[in-house]
């Protein structure tokens, strides 16, 4: 063995070891969703002696996660949507054009950011209720908008302030007028920073569980994390069928995550360190 | 921000609020006012049917205070920020002081599984949980017995001494990658020729921890710091999955708390008062991140 892997060896196993703890409880709930539960108890971490989809198909249509995955992609898709382009219109806004009030409107929208949901859910839940709006999609997604766009306004606006001067020129000069120029020049420019912006915002909305809690009381507008919740609570012996539906919950949004996995994690931690 | 900077001769100065006004109005209607609503019912006795709202004035605030279920709350969530950040956080260093030096061939697959904790819904964070504490069937359970400590085996989230911990260890488990990740994001601004010139001078691993490692990752572990343990302030999700606040209220913190007396039981103006406690904790914390940043003048 060379002298380099002798040095290495030790940290692989250090890091291995602290893998597998964040690893195992994972790797065992999605090998659970493939059996039942007699097997789960006796080998918990195995693989599958056969490939079977009926947990899935079960959780899918008894449980009503076909029901929750509806109502969590179309929340998802609306709140994501008009965020990422309200967040780009307000972002360009502190980031490029003339606005009165600029020091006093960008901590306002700050404060959004880093308030928690428990701020605000108690005058929305009376809001909403009164409103006759509650167990719509409406109660689910324009809270989630207001404090989505807060984050979105601070993500892109440092994205707008940084935008080469001489090509907004340029195409000034060119005879753009500012929403041409935004939408011609900059938006192509800004895909990295916008692409961050739609997975966080994505994984968000799609964990959201507070506001989806409080909003709705029907089964038929529960979103995937209530609905496991709920589902938890009803089949708490039936593990199988709950592993399937706890899969399908995160499956979205880990795909998400491997897939732009750079994004993620420089928006993890940017977020973090923008506060 | 410098307001003005951007325009062109002839330009409309109140363009700008054109393209801020949609997210604004959103913002405003949906986020901002319901602060200063929950604000403003903190100082009602009311219970959000009838019309009848009493000013009370700071009473609800004097009140928590020798509320036995407000006490045991925040004292649970201050003990959910010993498990939430001082334990990842030591973790995530002693992982970065590992990987301190020449780089790891294939880290970045390391990385992706670190982190993944933190993309997966907390309900589903505690359905995995709850089946690894199962005291029958848990793996947790299986494998004490195993290595032969049967007399360990715990009801672990059913036991009024064990479930605080438990639940709390699965916040270790999900924001000690975290940790990891930003410190080792942070230790590559480091610049090499430090260490190589502290070992030259014959300084220990050990020191060039303390000396080097340490000061060069101030502004992460404020950041770590800071972002956990706001995690821990607002932990709902969790307590709603795993114990719903028990048993008994063993495991009750802020955020159940107020979900519990607002929206079940109808005290608004007391879940109010805990929201506005909590939001002020909250804010505090998040400008003291920015505090941090903006003394180091780090890029984003």
């Amino acid at each position: 063995m060379s002298i380099r892997w002798k040095r290495l060896l030790p940290r692989y196993l250090v890091l291995i070891v602290f893998m597998l703890i964040v690893l195992l409880p994972i790797w065992g709930m999605l090998m659970s969703a493939f059996k039942t539960d007699t097997q789960i108890a006796s080998s918990p971490f195995t693989l599958p002696e056969t490939l079977t989809l009926e947990n899935f198909k079960q959780a899918w249509t008894v449980g009503k996660f076909n029901i929750f995955f509806k109502n969590s992609v179309i929340v998802t898709t609306a709140v994501v949507i008009s965020s990422v382009f309200l967040s780009t219109l307000s972002g360009y806004a502190f980031g490029q054009l003339p606005m009165p009030g600029k020091n006093l409107l960008f901590p306002l929208m700050l404060l959004g950011y880093m308030v928690p949901f428990e701020a605000v859910i108690i005058p929305l839940y009376n809001w909403m209720d009164a409103l006759g709006l509650r167990n719509t999609y409406l109660a689910l997604i324009l809270p989630q908008i207001g404090l989505s766009v807060s984050f979105g306004t601070l993500w892109m606006s440092t994205f707008f302030e940084n935008a080469p001067r001489e090509l907004v020129d340029a195409a000034t000069i060119d005879g753009c007028n500012r929403w041409q120029t935004l939408w011609l020049i900059l938006w192509p420019l800004a895909q990295p920073a916008t692409t961050t912006l739609i997975v966080l915002i994505f994984m968000w909305t799609w964990n959201e569980f507070l506001l989806a809690l409080v909003m709705v009381q029907t089964e038929a507008m529960r979103t995937l994390p209530v609905g496991l919740a709920f589902f938890q609570g009803k089949y708490t012996s039936n593990l199988s069928l709950m592993a399937a539906g706890a899969i399908i919950v995160a499956l979205p949004t880990v795909l998400i995550y491997v897939i732009f996995q750079r994004f993620f994690i420089r928006g993890m931690l940017g977020g973090a360190i923008k506060g | 921000m410098k307001t003005g900077r951007h325009s062109y001769p002839g330009e409309n100065k109140w363009k700008g609020l054109f393209y801020l006004l949609p997210a604004l109005l959103i913002y405003l209607g949906f986020t901002f006012i319901p602060i200063l609503e929950t604000f403003r019912a903190s100082f009602f006795d009311w219970n959000g049917f009838t019309e009848a709202r009493t000013f009370i004035g700071f009473k609800n605030y004097i009140n928590l205070f020798s509320d036995p279920l407000f006490l045991k709350a925040i004292s649970n969530n201050l003990v959910f920020i010993i498990f939430y950040s001082i334990i990842p956080i030591l973790i995530g260093l002693m992982l970065a002081a590992i990987l301190t030096g020449q780089p790891i061939p294939g880290f970045g697959f390391f990385r992706t599984v670190f982190f993944l904790p933190q993309v997966i819904s907390m309900v589903v964070v505690g359905v995995i949980w709850r089946w690894m504490f199962n005291p029958v069937s848990g793996p947790i359970n299986q494998f004490l017995s195993l290595i032969g400590l049967d007399h360990w085996r715990q009801a672990w989230l059913g036991s009024f001494e064990y479930a605080l911990p438990a639940v709390g260890s699965i916040g270790t488990w999900v924001q000690y990658g975290f940790c990891m990740v930003l410190f080792l994001a942070g230790m590559q601004r480091i610049p090499t020729e430090y260490y190589e010139a502290a070992s030259l001078d014959g300084a220990n691993g050990i020191k060039q921890f303390r000396h080097i490692t340490i000061p060069g990752l101030k502004s992460e572990i404020g950041v770590a710091m800071i972002t956990t343990m706001i995690a821990a302030l607002r932990v709902f999700d969790l307590i709603y999955s795993t114990t719903r606040g028990g048993p008994g209220d063993s495991t009750l913190v802020t955020g159940f708390l107020i979900y519990r007396a607002a929206i079940l039981n109808n005290r608004i103006g007391y879940g109010a008062a805990i929201a506005t406690v909590l939001t002020i904790i909250i804010l505090a914390l998040s400008l003291l991140i920015r505090r941090f940043m903006a003394e180091e003048k780090e890029p984003a």
